[in-house]
């Protein structure tokens, strides 16, 4: 005998959270609910004001028919979901090669010092969340970082700043 | 020559020639480079790749060469390809899986010392052959905390080197993802999602498969050195399978049990049920020198004084009341040799009042039934069938190596279906379900029946009843399904044997299987197929001769007898109606009880109503024969020395033969035992003879009551694995409860966690409210095989009532 089988915890997600993943569901075969994932996870995160709770990924699993560890291994993986309360506005610094060629290390440590916070961490104010995240995909503009969904690039420590005084 | 001769011998077409390291060898197309050198004995390294799991290719330790490839290929993702040469041990091959090495070393702790995989773990024996002699990495390692993941699973995850296997385990095997990679890179972890318990019935294969120390056994935890260990080949006694194991020993104690390889059989895997079993083996509560009961004191005597009071005993008893006033009962767990002298020693003095069947309610079939319960294939075939009817069985928890197969056929494709009391959790889909109270799944069998009838295949001509039904969709889809497939199956499990109609339920299998040229195959408990065999059976003597017809458990235990003979039984908790079982104990003369326990007041009231106690070996501690459901018998010895005063069954059983004047117990050896009863290597199954289907009873519920299902979970089917502290403490074993759907808790006007007295006709029960979706509408789920509910007696009218 099992214990109780899975509680249902699809509830969990809001009814326009579930209309917008079944909007992504319905791109892919039926068995294949878990192709919306990425999308699911996205969807859920913003609702819940950026970040992701273990609730909502066991709610997203059950929802999509997965495993919740095979969420938990796409929310881990993936440097754009957050598993922790973060900021209004988050600060991705990317870390890749050619941003890190081109001073994104100098530009972390300045944010850093700027915010009195270290990377991974959130402002006490909880204005922002600074956060270093893989290859953002903007060479040619390095060193890049993103804003909320927004891309900034070929940054320097006074371009920051400028943009700092900008994010209320 | 010879070589030249191969040669000319055109290659079958659905093989390429490859050449390794200058040898060549066939390779099936489509197959790896590594499957190829495994199969003709040349080594490669590895650590991610198992023969018995899909291919991830990520762990690169078996980079070998491969001509005109540019760079190094993993051996176990790379096809083979006609004239494709490789080469393992090439200077570039060589160095590609050093660098691997090194690589895997970086973040590996040097805790060998202390590491209970030490000297049976890969990664350190492949370091010997491919490591350097020291490291060039000099900055910090990682460290990864442990996690608490269950009472059988120990955790190091600082040298897990993420090959991934045991993830793969779950999701392709168990058929629950349990474990995951977690994070990326170099911040990997393998952990369960919020590092929750692992809870398979078969997680313990991932501390084999596991190629470091990451994954250890949590019971064996520093407890012995792998090479201190003597190996003893043996057979895992829990369920109808008959695993094989190597019982690991040191200095005369079972340290842990190991699977043996036997691809029909358990392959290289184990139930967690067969691999932590051994714990009770150690238990504290072992009897270990018999004990008699002389004027209401229990003492310590020698096995001497013991015999005697227990023939005098008997002897007082058959000569006062007769032969009939005798019973035997013997755990399902018993060895077919123990089994044989049990019956035989009954016998002797009369009676045929001897039942191993001690969950079983209905035995109004016994005539027709075949020599044993079989499966009627082998076990490797259930992967290979299309179809598959499960009534009142469960195998994934009952069974766990015959779930997995089944879980196989579904994963092929196969149509796997049930009637089931509860809505188990299968790792599979279902192509059609009936969950129902017993009665219901009867109606729904028998529904069956009818449409394969009216499917047009056989004449109707049922009973009047069934030919009355008519069927509802479910049972349609199941028929149907049957009659489409090419291969099939129906399947009774332990819930059909014990049902309050398993005859009407049989029979009706029986029809289903008939009409659909299904094989039919019962899932019966621990060793009964032996028992069978032995003639532990009320109505027939050894190898099925017939025999006077005596009484059955439940006649036994209804009109209770004067004294009883209780072989490695727990009363109150091995019997379906454990109430039944502790009444007539109490009202007998004289109660023997050969167990390997002692009688624990919160397990039985044995304290009260045996009159000797006889320390009885348990299997690891005796020689013996298991028969598995597919009649094979499988023998073994001894694997550590008896525990106390405890005696091999056999010798018990013929030393009391002897002192009774029975004739025929002059035994020297286990050998001549196995020689009067002519033990073959397989027994052919034999079939369930067809029979009439009796109406189906209906339980009348009174208003408010609901109906018990007593179900008896995986950790409590016999007296060794509810003594087994680490299973106990498992998810697969939480404590008993009374168990309903959300709409049954509601109606009653209940909430979980309440606190309820359930009463039955038998007696009562103090329990806390339970939701349970499995559960039918109507019923209540309270578990069997506990002495909380052991006085609930079978299934039945129930009421629950807020104390």
């Amino acid at each position: 005998m099992a214990t109780n089988p899975k509680p249902k915890t699809a509830e969990r997600l809001s009814a326009a959270a579930r209309g917008e993943i079944d909007r992504w569901t319905a791109k892919f075969p039926p068995e294949r609910r878990r192709a919306a994932l990425l999308a699911a996870l996205t969807i859920v995160q913003r609702e819940n004001g950026g970040w992701l709770t273990p609730e909502l990924m066991e709610a997203v699993a059950d929802y999509l028919d997965v495993p919740p560890v095979a969420v938990e291994e796409v929310a881990t993986f993936y440097s754009l979901y957050d598993l922790a309360p973060v900021g209004r506005h988050k600060l991705y610094v990317c870390n890749s090669i050619s941003c890190w060629l081109c001073g994104s290390e100098r530009l972390l440590r300045h944010l850093e010092q700027r915010l009195g916070i270290k990377a991974g961490e959130t402002t006490p104010d909880g204005r922002f969340t600074l956060k270093q995240v893989e290859c953002l995909a903007a060479c040619g503009g390095a060193p890049a970082m993103m804003v909320g969904g927004e891309y900034h690039e070929n940054l320097t420590p006074e371009k920051v700043d400028t943009l700092l005084a900008r994010l209320k | 020559m010879s070589a030249n001769e191969k040669a000319v011998v055109p290659p079958a077409s659905d093989t390429v020639t490859i050449e390794v390291d200058g040898r060549k060898l066939q390779a099936k197309k489509g197959s790896m480079v590594i499957q190829a050198t495994d199969a003709a004995g040349i080594y490669i390294p590895r650590f991610c790749y198992h023969a018995k799991l899909p291919i991830a290719a990520n762990c690169r330790m078996c980079l070998v060469e491969v001509e005109k490839a540019p760079k190094p290929m993993p051996a176990c993702a790379t096809p083979v390809a006609e004239g494709m040469k490789v080469f393992t041990r090439s200077e570039k091959a060589r160095e590609s899986q050093k660098a691997v090495m090194e690589f895997l070393l970086l973040n590996h702790p040097l805790d060998c010392p202390i590491c209970d995989q030490g000297g049976e773990c890969p990664l350190q024996d492949q370091a010997l052959g491919y490591g350097k002699d020291d490291s060039r990495y000099d900055e910090a390692k990682r460290v990864v905390p442990d996690k608490d993941i269950g009472p059988l699973i120990a955790t190091f995850m600082t040298r897990c080197i993420h090959c991934t296997r045991c993830v793969r385990f779950g999701q392709e095997l168990a058929g629950v993802m349990e474990f995951g990679a977690l994070g990326r890179g170099e911040h990997t972890e393998i952990r369960t999602f919020l590092d929750r318990s692992v809870n398979s019935e078969i997680s313990g294969n991932v501390i084999d498969i596991c190629p470091v120390g990451a994954l250890t056994s949590k019971p064996f935890q520093y407890k012995a050195r792998p090479w201190e260990l003597d190996h003893h080949a043996s057979i895992a006694p829990h369920d109808c399978v008959g695993s094989n194991i190597d019982v690991q020993t040191l200095r005369g104690k079972v340290m842990r049990v190991l699977p043996r390889v036997n691809e029909s059989i358990n392959e290289c895997w184990l139930s967690d049920r067969d691999r932590f079993s051994y714990e009770a083996l150690n238990s504290e509560e072992r009897l270990r020198v018999p004990m008699i009961r002389r004027n209401g004191q229990w003492e310590e005597v020698d096995w001497r004084t013991a015999l005697d009071f227990t023939v005098q005993g008997l002897r007082n008893v058959v000569e006062r009341h007769g032969p009939d006033a005798l019973g035997a009962l013997a755990s399902p767990i018993a060895t077919l040799e123990e089994f044989y002298l049990l019956a035989k020693l009954v016998r002797a003095l009369g009676s045929n009042n001897v039942d191993h069947r001690l969950r079983q309610l209905d035995f109004s079939d016994d005539d027709r039934a075949p020599l044993y319960p079989a499966l009627g294939l082998t076990i490797p075939e259930l992967e290979t069938l299309d179809a598959v009817l499960l009534i009142g069985a469960n195998p994934r928890k009952d069974q766990p190596l015959l779930g997995l197969r089944l879980r196989k056929a579904a994963r092929r494709g196969a149509a796997v279906m049930a009637i089931n009391p509860l809505d188990y959790d299968f790792t599979h889909r279902l192509a059609a379900q009936v969950i129902g109270k017993p009665e219901e799944m009867y109606a729904a069998a028998a529904e069956v029946v009818k449409a394969l009838g009216q499917m047009g295949h056989t004449a109707v001509g049922e009973a009047s009843w069934i030919d009355a039904l008519s069927p509802r969709p479910e049972a349609e889809r199941i028929a149907q399904a049957l009659m489409q497939a090419n291969k099939k199956a129906v399947l009774l499990g332990p819930f059909a044997l014990g049902h309050p109609q398993a005859a009407g339920l049989r029979a009706a299998a029986q029809r289903i299987a008939a009409r659909a040229n299904a094989t039919l195959g019962v899932l019966a408990e621990g060793n009964s197929a032996g028992a069978w065999v032995a003639g532990c059976v009320p109505h027939r003597g050894p190898l099925g001769q017939p025999a006077d017809r005596g009484r059955d458990t439940v006649a036994m235990l209804n009109e209770p007898r004067k004294a009883y003979l209780l072989y490695g039984v727990d009363p109150e908790l091995d019997v379906l109606d454990g109430a039944l079982a502790a009444k007539a104990m109490e009202a007998a003369e004289f109660v023997v009880m050969a167990s390997s326990f002692k009688p624990s007041v919160y397990r039985s009231g044995a304290i009260g109503y045996a009159h000797v106690l006889l320390p009885l070996a348990p299997f690891a501690e005796t020689a013996g024969s298991f028969v598995n459901t597919e009649g094979r018998v499988q023998r073994f010895e001894a694997a550590v020395k008896l525990y106390g005063e405890a005696r091999p069954g056999w010798k018990i059983l013929r030393v009391l033969g002897d002192l009774l004047g029975a004739a025929g117990f002059q035994y020297g050896s286990l050998d001549e035992v196995r020689a009067e009863l002519g033990v073959p290597s397989l027994f052919k199954p034999t079939a369930l003879e067809a029979g009439g289907a009796a109406a189906p009873l209906h339980t009348p519920l009174a208003d408010g009551q609901l109906y018990r299902i007593a179900e008896v979970p995986l950790y409590a089917v016999d007296p060794l694995v509810r003594r087994a502290p680490a299973l106990q403490d498992t998810a697969d074993n939480p404590r008993p409860a009374a168990r309903m759907n959300a709409s049954d808790i509601k109606r009653l006007n209940l909430e979980p966690g309440a606190a309820v007295v359930v009463r039955t006709v038998m007696g009562e029960a103090r329990l806390q409210v339970q939701t349970d979706a499995r559960v039918p509408e109507g019923c209540v789920l309270i578990a069997a095989g506990y002495p909380e509910t052991a006085m609930l007696g079978a299934h039945g009218p129930a009421s629950v009532v807020r104390t």
